[in-house]
């Protein structure tokens, strides 16, 4: 007990001491568990309302319906071999619904007053229909700013909203399933193309007597008849489909609970897999800057190191020391991370809105707990390891003497910088000093660059939506808010990156920078050749980032989300070389700074 | 015979051919010091805290000579060997080198006259782990501006004056105390400077060592290369033309050891019977 404590205070105290690094140490983790969070609470978040709201309103397990032509054959699912329970045959009208000044196509069902055995929708404002009474989904009537006492025109006929309800037996607007002959057509309408007429348009779901829906027919085949089922089988519902189908020579239309859910988490499905991979990006960014601020660290510590072997601390102490330091931090992060990505997910969730409990609901479960705490302390692990126990096995007479890694030796390197000016010189040779490094500002760089890549391509894609593809425009603002996530998130970190390696090269390259300024090299030159040894690795990455790495990232994208990359518009030559040169130029400005406090350190102090 | 007995008399042989040093002996024997310093002051810290690290020094140095600074460690020696090459800047008091001060010109011309003017030789060596003897050597000469053919020629051809013949190629870790020493002078020469400043040059290393440096700074002397040492080693201090001792950041005692050393060094510093 007494070493655990004497462990902690020794990491807390050194953490303590070096607050700046700390600090860098904890954004980089948390970037990574922050996306990981929102990507594990967005699945939850989609999964979860719809199972509260499919067991609040005893949720249909099969979705069928037919014309008037197919009422019988409808009529006998009731009887079909698994049914336990049904609601229906109920009418439903395809029609008009004006309100607030807008126009919006709508499948209005007529329901009995009374509590039905499958399906009941939930009422969540006002109440159930009654005659002249219509009631709204709740994401149709959010999307119309419509609520209970506001007055709607239906068929030409004025109808006062008594209630706002949810079903589990169609997605929430815009996504819901078409229960009318007259066919249905959501997600946006390019404006070359004619629809047939009577086809809806992005319906919405109302609720009326079954009195009032028989009203609006002007006869008896504009109608059109939904059934609910439950099965004694919920999970094979898709082989009561397949089955009763094939009975029925497969002309009725039917939705199996399954396929509702997925339609009704479609968009958050889309956001999760955004984030999960920007979550493993960042995963990656937040590894490399771990691992260059571990090697830096691990460097300035020789000396203490040294101190407490000396005093008797075993190497395994020397190790514990080391690594309690990151993974403290880690769990800090780890917790960060749970807490903003489950107080920001309700902001990425607004496709749930129709569902029971729907937005602002999304919580942590002990998976996404586990999980994120694990990528957290594996992250901190994985960089540390090695370094913590090579220190831990270091002489403590070298340590003592504070004696630095020696650098690695590029003999290519060094001989092609001798034919280069000056900065340029000091640059390559900073570079070759240290391969390992520079391929961590490669790869930090690259994943950056690809991450961009493919926020181009998906901007792109949403600023052509609503007008070709298959979101409307408040899932494109949701799917724009996932985006701006990934965005901020990802050029934070690689910007700490490039502040992390720079600074960490400043460090390493002291004593060579003050010798070259002792041999004559100018303040300037110096700064320069830092700054240097980060944007040509910065080049090479910005470069792998567009190819093969945003290409490659965006393929795998693709093949995740199911997506066809025809639809989406690659960028164009001159917006890659421009984001090339961009990060060529950002990461200059980075640099700028700790590569100038590097040169300009004073030479007698350092030799 | 010394161990590099040959080696330093090739050495003797090749300076003696350099008609350029001869040439900046005559321009310079009017009288005019080749470095000066008057009245240096180094400070550090305030009030209570402040600290004279160097305190009041006058010193002309003549070229050709060679100088040592004697004295106990935290005495003020290395800050003024500083102050001289304009590696740092003095609190106060002037340093002129070539009849030009130094110590109020910017940064970038500092390190312009460090290309080709002083040069240092410091007692840790300083030499980069990465790069070879040769490439220690010819990095000086590449800093000031000179072509990698040159500079490559005039590396080997010091390692070679410096019996290092053969070792061009190792690393710093794979050779001597004394070769690596012998690394650093030559890239101290490697720019021809007008005054060489060495900081405790034998202070890392042991006897034998330390004899085969002491009888390279002899050589250079000889060769007419000015120099500035900073010892508290005695023995090498009896290498050079003038002695001062050094006490809390001043001067307080000077010594003229006519003509240097002569005779056997190695018998003179004590080293051998």
């Amino acid at each position: 007990m007494g070493r655990i404590l004497l462990v902690i205070r020794l990491a807390l105290r050194d953490l303590r001491r070096r607050r700046t690094e700390a600090a860098l140490l904890l954004i980089a983790i948390l970037a990574a568990t922050t996306t990981l969070t929102l990507g594990l609470v967005l699945r939850d978040a989609a999964g979860d309302p719809y199972q509260s709201t499919r067991a609040a309103t005893k949720g249909p397990d099969v979705v069928a319906n037919a014309n008037l032509a197919g009422l019988t054959e409808l009529g006998k699912l009731a009887t079909a071999s698994g049914v336990t329970e049904h609601s229906g045959p109920y009418p439903v009208i395809a029609g008009k619904l004006e309100a607030s000044g807008r126009t919006s196509d709508v499948q209005a069902m007529g329901r009995d007053a009374t509590v039905a055995a499958v399906d009941q929708p939930e009422v969540t404002q006002g109440s159930w229909v009654s005659d002249g009474g219509v009631v709204l989904e709740a994401a149709f009537a959010d999307s119309l700013d419509v609520g209970v006492g506001d007055s709607v025109a239906l068929g030409g006929r004025s109808f006062k909203v008594v209630g706002v309800a949810v079903t589990a037996a169609m997605p929430p607007y815009p996504g819901a399933s078409c229960i009318v002959s007259a066919g249905c057509i959501n997600g946006a309408i390019p404006d070359d193309r004619d629809l047939p007429a009577g086809l809806l348009h992005n319906p919405g779901l109302v609720w009326l007597t079954q009195a009032d829906v028989r009203s609006l027919a002007s006869d008896r085949s504009s109608l059109s008849y939904v059934m609910n089922l439950k099965l004694a089988e919920p999970d094979k519902a898709q082989a009561f489909v397949d089955r009763t189908g094939g009975d029925h020579g497969g002309a009725m239309p039917m939705q199996t609970w399954e396929s509702i859910l997925a339609d009704a988490t479609d968009l958050a499905r889309d956001s999760q897999i955004l984030l999960l991979i920007g979550a493993w990006l960042l995963g990656l960014l937040a590894v490399a800057s771990l691992s260059v601020l571990v090697g830096g660290r691990m460097a300035d510590q020789t000396k203490r190191i040294g101190l407490l072997k000396a005093v008797g601390g075993t190497p395994g102490l020397v190790a514990a020391v080391l690594l309690a330091e990151y993974l403290l931090v880690a769990v800090v992060a780890a917790a960060a991370g749970l807490m903003i990505g489950a107080l920001t997910a309700p902001l990425l969730t607004e496709s749930s809105a129709g569902l029971v409990g729907g937005a602002g609901t999304a919580s942590l479960t002990w998976s996404t707990i586990g999980l994120v705490t694990a990528v957290a302390l594996g992250v901190a692990v994985v960089a540390t390891t090695v370094p913590a126990v090579r220190a831990a096995q270091s002489s403590t007479v070298s340590a003592l003497a504070d004696a630095a890694r020696p650098p690695r030796r590029t003999g290519w390197l060094i001989t092609l910088s001798a034919r280069l000016p000056v900065p340029l010189l000091l640059a390559l040779r900073v570079t070759a000093r240290r391969p390992r490094r520079v391929v961590l500002g490669v790869v930090s760089i690259a994943v950056t660059v690809s991450g961009i890549y493919v926020l181009l391509v998906l901007n792109a894609f949403l600023t052509d939506q609503p007008g070709t593809g298959a979101y409307t425009e408040a899932q494109v603002a949701v799917l724009r808010h996932v985006l701006l996530v990934w965005t901020v998130i990802l050029l934070t970190l690689a910007a700490v990156n490039a502040i992390v390696i720079t600074w960490a090269t400043v460090l390493d390259n002291r004593h060579a920078s003050a010798l070259a300024r002792a041999l004559g090299a100018t303040p300037r030159e110096v700064t320069v050749a830092l700054a240097t040894a980060q944007v040509l690795p910065a080049l090479l990455g910005a470069v792998m980032g567009v190819f093969p790495g945003g290409f490659l990232l965006f393929a795998s994208i693709n093949t995740i989300t199911g997506g066809d990359s025809d639809k989406a518009t690659l960028p164009a030559p001159w917006q890659l070389i421009a984001l090339v040169l961009a990060t060529v130029l950002v990461v200059a400005a980075l640099t700028s700074v700790p590569a100038h406090l590097g040169g300009r350190r004073p030479v007698t102090a350092t030799l | 015979m010394l161990p590099f007995e040959a080696d330093l008399r090739r050495l003797k042989t090749r300076k003696q051919n350099r008609t350029y040093r001869k040439e900046w002996i005559v321009s310079n024997a009017a009288g005019t010091p080749v470095l000066s310093a008057r009245g240096l002051r180094k400070e550090h810290g305030k009030g209570e805290g402040l600290v004279r690290a160097v305190d009041g020094v006058d010193l002309d140095v003549s070229a050709g000579e060679t100088v040592a600074i004697m004295g106990p460690s935290g005495c003020g020696k290395s800050t003024l060997l500083h102050l001289l090459g304009g590696l740092d800047r003095p609190s106060a008091g002037e340093v002129s080198l070539n009849g030009r001060r130094i110590d109020n010109i910017s940064e970038k011309a500092l390190a312009r006259m460090r290309r080709t003017e002083v040069s240092y030789v410091f007692q840790s060596f300083h030499l980069m782990e990465e790069l070879t003897a040769v490439e220690n050597v010819e990095l000086a000469a590449l800093l000031a501006g000179r072509s990698p053919r040159v500079a490559r020629r005039r590396a080997e051809e010091l390692l070679d004056q410096l019996g290092l013949a053969g070792r061009e190629r190792f690393l710093p870790s794979a050779l001597s105390g004394g070769q690596r020493q012998r690394v650093a002078v030559a890239r101290a020469l490697s720019n021809e400077p007008l005054v060489v400043l060495a900081d405790e040059p034998t202070g890392n290393l042991d006897s034998a060592a330390t004899l085969d440096v002491l009888q390279l700074f002899k050589d250079l002397h000889e060769s007419g290369q000015t120099l500035v040492i900073v010892t508290h080693d005695a023995r090498i201090a009896a290498t050079a033309d003038r002695k001062f001792s050094m006490r809390d950041g001043a001067f307080v005692d000077e010594t003229w050891l006519t003509g240097g050393t002569t005779g056997q060094l190695g018998a003179l510093v004590g080293l051998e019977d």
